[in-house]
């Protein structure tokens, strides 16, 4: 394999490719910021967060615990089960990942959100660490910055826009699943089937938003993936 | 910053790494079975599923906007617009309809 000579240009690619989860993250993590000045966080403390956990929607819940004074236990819990179903999405990448030393998949593995999760799922080929380390460093910096730009904005941020910008991360999942539902219907079965669980699952309050996702996504998986089997023995014999 | 908070932080990083980085440790890929791979082939299109819906009915509290721009960036994408394209056509979208709202 030629990994090597091919390294600068999958780095590029990386940063390339994550340019739209960049976008993404500036209202999302100004709206971070902005929340966590109002919570009484020190700017330290808001950066610590984004810094060192880098998972979204888990430090906008923290936050919203840490004014109801939730104590330390119950909110590392709540990260917990809602960042679990990571463990699903690293084990699917883990199949197209390239082999590499250990070290660096558990390096890029920091970097592993939703929205990074679905670039690489859906690139094309084989996951080099170079190509792994540009996405995630130009969505990591995006939300780390946004972040701090947020504290320090307070709310000078157009409403308008910002309320705008709320689309801009499921237009980023929709332009990602797109193409795909263009040319399979094996894709529109599974995106629609766990878009369904979740919302049921989600609307009837039967589960927390991690569980939701993760229980959504191995339903549709499993259960599609068994249908087809059947179907293709059927024909076969 | 207070101990409490440095709890907090530590914690939440600490079971938020775990399971981004336990499964590219411990399966070195393409060992499990068949059936379970094509599985995991299958995750990504049912997560982002999930990921959309119901989520993009609710980031703005009226849901026809809401609708109106996941309908924008549904139509864009199906171009065939790059993602950047569909991410900034979208935001725009809706700016301007904010405008007359």
């Amino acid at each position: 394999m030629e990994t090597t000579a091919v390294a600068p240009s999958e780095f590029k690619n990386g940063l390339a490719a994550g340019t739209g989860i960049a976008i993404g993250y500036v209202p999302a993590a100004l709206t971070y910021g902005l929340l966590a000045k109002s919570a009484e966080l020190t700017f330290i403390e808001t950066m610590s967060l984004s810094i060192f956990v880098f998972a979204g929607a888990a430090q906008y819940i923290a936050l919203s615990l840490i004014t109801i004074g939730t104590g330390v236990f119950e909110i590392v819990l709540t990260t917990f089960i809602l960042n679990i179903r990571h463990f699903l999405m690293s084990a699917a990448l883990n199949e197209k990942a390239e082999e590499e030393a250990i070290w660096k998949k558990a390096a890029y593995a920091f970097g592993i959100t939703d929205e990074t999760f679905s670039v690489a799922a859906m690139k094309d080929g084989t996951l080099h660490s170079s190509f792994m380390a540009g996405l995630v460093l130009i969505s990591y910096s995006s939300w780390v910055i946004g972040s701090g730009l947020g504290f320090a904005a307070g709310n000078a941020m157009p409403s308008v826009v910002q309320e705008s910008m709320g689309i801009a991360l499921y237009a980023m999942f929709i332009g990602l699943l797109v193409p795909s539902l263009k040319t399979s219907w094996k894709a529109v079965l599974l995106a629609g089937t766990a878009a369904l669980l979740n919302c049921i699952f989600t609307y009837s309050d039967a589960l927390s938003s991690g569980w939701a996702i993760i229980t959504s996504t191995l339903i549709a998986s499993i259960s599609i993936e068994a249908a087809n089997r059947l179907r293709r023995k059927g024909s076969i014999e | 910053m207070s101990m409490t908070m440095a709890a907090i932080v530590l914690g939440m990083s600490v079971v938020t790494y775990i399971p981004r980085m336990l499964p590219f440790v411990l399966l070195k890929g393409k060992e499990l079975p068949s059936f379970w791979q094509n599985i995991l082939r299958n995750v990504p299109y049912a997560t982002l599923g999930a990921l959309i819906f119901p989520g993009v009915l609710s980031f703005h509290e009226n849901i026809v906007f809401a609708l109106i721009g996941a309908a924008a960036a549904f139509l864009i994408a199906f171009t065939g617009a790059n993602i950047i394209i569909t991410v900034l056509g979208s935001i725009g979208i809706l700016t301007v309809l904010s405008l007359f709202m």
